[in-house]
Formats: structure tokens, C-alpha cells, sequence
């Protein structure tokens, strides 16, 4: 986990890690994404876009699902998530599938 | 999960403090090791007073009907419970994110699995040192460290994510770059540099554990450095210790607003030194649901917010910042737990304490008074003892 890191690309597959867990918590009505000694807030379409990394579906079918959903043009929406997704694997809390070994 | 089956707080309640975040289940006192600086209470409560696992099962349910998001199984040492497993499994269910904070003393790689299958998210491994001679002595534990580093290993080996801590003070502090070394080496993603807190047995054993001026800003540059040539491969925290900070810190996020605490016997405080204000006292699980205690409890209400402050807090800029420090430190030291926490350098007290506490540092003895349910036991005198700081 602790070698240098590539950044997501089209190809990769995300997915959370065990011990990152993305849950509803009802008694504050939002999403909450629990790491080790962190509580994440993610926005709305973060939540949307964290359900679908299951570590199989690939970042352009990600990207693809969310076009066809919200009607928004798919290079900008791929553009978008991998940033944020980037974000999250910086610290450890996502991890890319297609990597693994 | 529909949104209205939770024992929850009364919207009042949650408009004026908030609903508590983590909670930190210390489902024992017992504890093989005796480290001096220990903020279990002097008086510690025996096996016989702690809640029984049907108690926890029921209370680990209502933490999540709060709505409390984390739960930090604590001690002592909470691999003594022979319950364990069932407790993380439980917390697992009602989703709860679970942690472990251990001495991994006496944790074997089938204790860890069978955790780990319970639902386990995240381990919490204490080192007094980065090295044997001075780690063994300081927990007062022969072959300690070397069992840390082992179960160390089986974290990692488990795919469960580690975090390595670090409790600080003048004995071991020559030791933080050895000690970010090991972090890394074992593969942790976590790394909390925690100086001593002086109260309960810390405070006994300040003489002994009061670090230098100096110490403490080396600790800070190595901090510094460590981070800026890690990177996020190694997350480090670290909070420069109050006694040598102008500001005190925003302890426990506050009274009562993030965070607290569940005793062996099953009080409920704002933090884990609560229990050293003897003044206070506190309501139990025992004899009331959480969510009441949570809203009513008199000692949760007595210092939340900052309608009880004194001067010079009441009228001070910083007051919704830190709201007012530490109210164990302040009990501690001036013998008020509502008194201005005298880490403040606008607090009264500060010049006099603050004095006080570089006097410690620079002739205190390193005799340690260890950690016990016998009221503490002073470190056996060696040969002249020329550690290697
Ligand atoms: S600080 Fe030391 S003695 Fe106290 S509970 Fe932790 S390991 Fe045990
Ligand atoms: S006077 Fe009180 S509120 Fe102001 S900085 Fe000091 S402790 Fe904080």
C-alpha cells in the first residue's frame, strides 16, 4: 500500500477498502464515509459516484452511468471523478482493482 | 433503515450540542502493563464493578441510535475481556466503525483473526519506545516490546490498517525519529505522537516525565521533517504538548459535544481523565438510557458551551476556539475544574505553573511510580542508571 501510487485512469477499477466504510447515517440524514480516525462528509454526487466503485466496474463506466443519469457530457463528468477519486487514493481511502495484484 | 426508529435525542438536544461522534468504550482497567503516565484514574475500578457483556450488547445498540459513528474499544487492556469478539461483533451489526486500542501484549494472531472476522476496522497498537531496553521499563513488562512488534506484523498481515502510537515525555522523546522509522517499517498508515496529559498518574510521575524546552522543539522540527519526506505514506499527529503552548487545546472537541467516554462500571464522562475532577459524578448506563444522559446528565451540562466560564474566558476572543482548555488540567492544577485551564498564558495561574513545570524538567529524577491497583508502586532502584538519552 505504501509504494508510489499511479494516478486513476479511464481503465482503473476503484473500490473502497476493507476498512473504509461509506454508510447512511440516519440520525444526522446524510452519508458518511468512516476511516481510521476520520469522518468524511462526501457531497451528494461523491455518494453517487463512491456507491459505484465496487472494484469491477471501470472509471469510464462509471463516468458512462452517470452521463446517461444526469444527461451531462461523459468527458467532463470522467475528468471530474477521477480528480476527486485521486483525492481519496492519496490518502489511502480507495484503492484501484485493476492494480492490485 | 427507515429514518425514525432511533432512541435519538430530542431535536432541542441536537440543535445545542450536536450528536456525539466517537465514543470511547473502556470495557476495563485491568491491564498487564503499568506504564507511569497512564490516564486510567488512580482509583481504578476492579474486575467485579464492570458491566456485564449483556450491559454492552444494549449499550453498543443505543451508541448507534444516537447516532455515534466510531467506537474505540479501550482499557486498560481490552483483550483481557474474554468478550471481545462479541462486543466487535455486535458494534459491527449496528454499524458502528470499530477500533482497537491495545498493548498487544498478550494478543495472538488467532485472537486478531477471529476480531477481524468479527468486523474489526482498525487497529490502535501502543509503543513506549523504539526500543526494548527503554520500552520494557517504561510498561514495566518484560519482553513487551518485542510482542508489540510481532502482533504488529499480523495487523498488516491481515489487511487491517494500522496506527501506531506514541505516548511522549522526557525518558523517550530523544527517540521520535527511531520511532517515525518504526512506524513506517510496519507498514502503518497512522502515526499519533502523543504527549503525556498531566493528570491522574502523569501527574504522580510529572518529576520523571516533564520533557525540556528544548526537547519539545526538536520533537516539533522532526515532526516537521517527517512529514514533509513521508508524504501521505505516513499520516503523523501530533499536538505540541500544553505546557509549553500559549493556547490550550480544544480538548475533546469541547465538554460534552463530540465525544465521551464509557467507564468499566459504565459512567458515562466527557473524556477519559474525567473521572480525576472528584468533585463531579457522573450518571451510569446502569441506571439510565444514553440518549437520557447524553441530554440531561448534570455533569456533561455543567461545562458545555460557554455560559460557565469565568474570566478571563468569558470575555475572551478564543472562546468558541478552545473553549476554555482542559477541565481536568484546570481541576488538576488549580483545584477549580471551572477555573480558566492554566496552559492559557492569559490564565492567572499560568506563569506560576508554567514555572513549575520547567523546574520538573530540569531536576526531576526518572524514578518512575508505576501503574497499579495497589495505589502504585515505586521503580526498584538499579545501579546508577545512565539511560541512553
Ligand atoms: S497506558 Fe499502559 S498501563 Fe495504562 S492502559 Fe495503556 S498499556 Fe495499560
Ligand atoms: S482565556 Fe480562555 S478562551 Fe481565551 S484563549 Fe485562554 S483558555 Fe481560551
Amino acid at each position: 500500500m505504501s509504494e508510489a501510487r499511479a494516478a486513476l485512469g479511464p481503465q482503473s477499477r476503484p473500490a473502497l477498502p476493507r476498512f473504509v466504510k461509506l454508510r447512511h447515517d440516519r440520525a444526522r440524514g446524510i452519508w458518511v464515509l468512516l476511516a481510521p480516525e476520520r469522518v468524511l462528509v462526501p457531497d451528494e454526487t461523491a455518494v453517487e459516484v463512491l456507491k459505484l466503485c465496487d472494484g469491477a466496474t471501470t472509471l469510464d463506466e462509471i463516468a458512462a452511468a452517470l452521463a446517461r443519469r444526469y444527461d451531462a457530457p461523459r468527458a467532463a463528468i470522467l475528468t471530474d471523478i477521477a480528480a476527486m477519486l485521486d483525492d481519496l487514493a492519496a490518502k489511502g481511502f480507495l484503492r484501484d482493482m485493476s492494480e492490485a495484484s | 433503515m427507515d429514518g425514525d426508529t432511533m432512541g435519538g435525542l430530542s431535536p432541542a438536544a441536537t440543535a445545542r450540542f450536536g450528536i456525539p461522534v466517537a465514543v470511547l468504550a473502556e470495557i476495563t482497567h485491568r491491564c498487564p502493563l503499568q506504564c507511569p503516565y497512564c490516564s486510567n484514574p488512580v482509583e481504578m475500578e476492579r474486575a467485579q464493578a464492570e458491566l456485564s457483556t449483556e450491559d454492552w450488547l444494549r449499550v453498543l445498540g443505543e451508541l448507534a441510535d444516537l447516532g455515534v459513528l466510531q467506537v474505540h474499544f479501550s482499557g486498560g487492556e481490552p483483550l483481557v475481556r474474554r468478550d471481545l469478539e462479541r462486543l466487535v461483533a455486535r458494534a459491527a451489526e449496528v454499524g458502528l466503525y470499530t477500533n482497537l486500542i491495545t498493548s498487544a501484549v498478550t494478543l495472538t494472531r488467532e485472537r486478531l483473526a477471529a476480531l477481524a472476522e468479527a468486523g474489526l476496522d482498525h487497529v490502535q497498537i501502543s509503543f513506549q519506545s523504539s526500543e526494548e531496553g527503554l520500552g520494557n521499563r517504561i510498561g514495566g513488562y518484560r519482553k513487551g516490546h518485542a510482542k508489540k512488534l510481532e502482533a504488529a506484523t499480523w495487523v498488516r498481515d491481515l489487511d487491517l490498517p494500522l496506527t501506531v502510537n506514541a505516548v511522549m515525555h522526557r525518558q523517550n522523546l530523544h527517540q521520535l525519529p527511531e520511532i517515525i522509522e518504526m512506524a513506517v517499517a510496519l507498514d502503518a498508515a497512522r502515526l499519533e505522537v502523543a504527549n503525556v496529559q498531566y493528570y491522574g498518574w502523569a501527574l504522580r510521575n510529572r518529576a520523571a516525565l516533564m520533557p525540556t524546552l528544548a526537547q519539545i522543539e526538536t520533537a516539533s522540527a522532526v515532526v516537521e521533517a517527517a512529514r514533509a519526506r513521508l508524504g501521505p505514506r505516513l499520516v503523523i499527529d501530533y499536538v505540541e504538548p500544553d505546557y509549553y503552548a500559549a493556547r490550550p487545546k480544544k480538548c475533546m472537541g469541547g465538554w460534552g459535544r463530540q465525544f465521551f467516554n464509557i467507564s468499566p462500571s459504565g459512567k458515562v464522562l466527557p473524556c477519559h481523565a474525567a473521572e480525576t475532577i472528584t468533585a463531579l459524578d457522573f450518571d451510569s448506563v446502569r441506571d439510565r438510557p444514553l440518549a437520557w444522559i447524553w441530554e440531561h446528565s448534570h455533569a456533561l451540562n455543567l461545562y458545555r458551551g460557554t455560559d460557565w466560564m469565568p474570566e478571563p474566558c468569558r470575555g475572551c476572543a478564543h472562546k468558541e476556539e478552545d473553549y476554555g482548555g482542559c477541565r481536568c488540567q484546570a481541576f488538576a492544577l488549580t483545584g477549580e475544574a471551572g477555573a480558566t485551564d492554566p496552559a492559557c498564558a492569559l490564565s492567572p495561574r499560568h506563569e506560576e505553573i508554567f514555572a513549575a513545570a520547567l523546574r520538573d524538567s530540569a531536576t526531576g529524577s526518572d524514578r518512575f511510580t508505576y501503574r497499579n491497583f495497589a495505589g502504585g508502586t515505586l521503580e526498584p532502584v538499579t545501579e546508577p542508571a545512565d539511560d541512553a538519552g
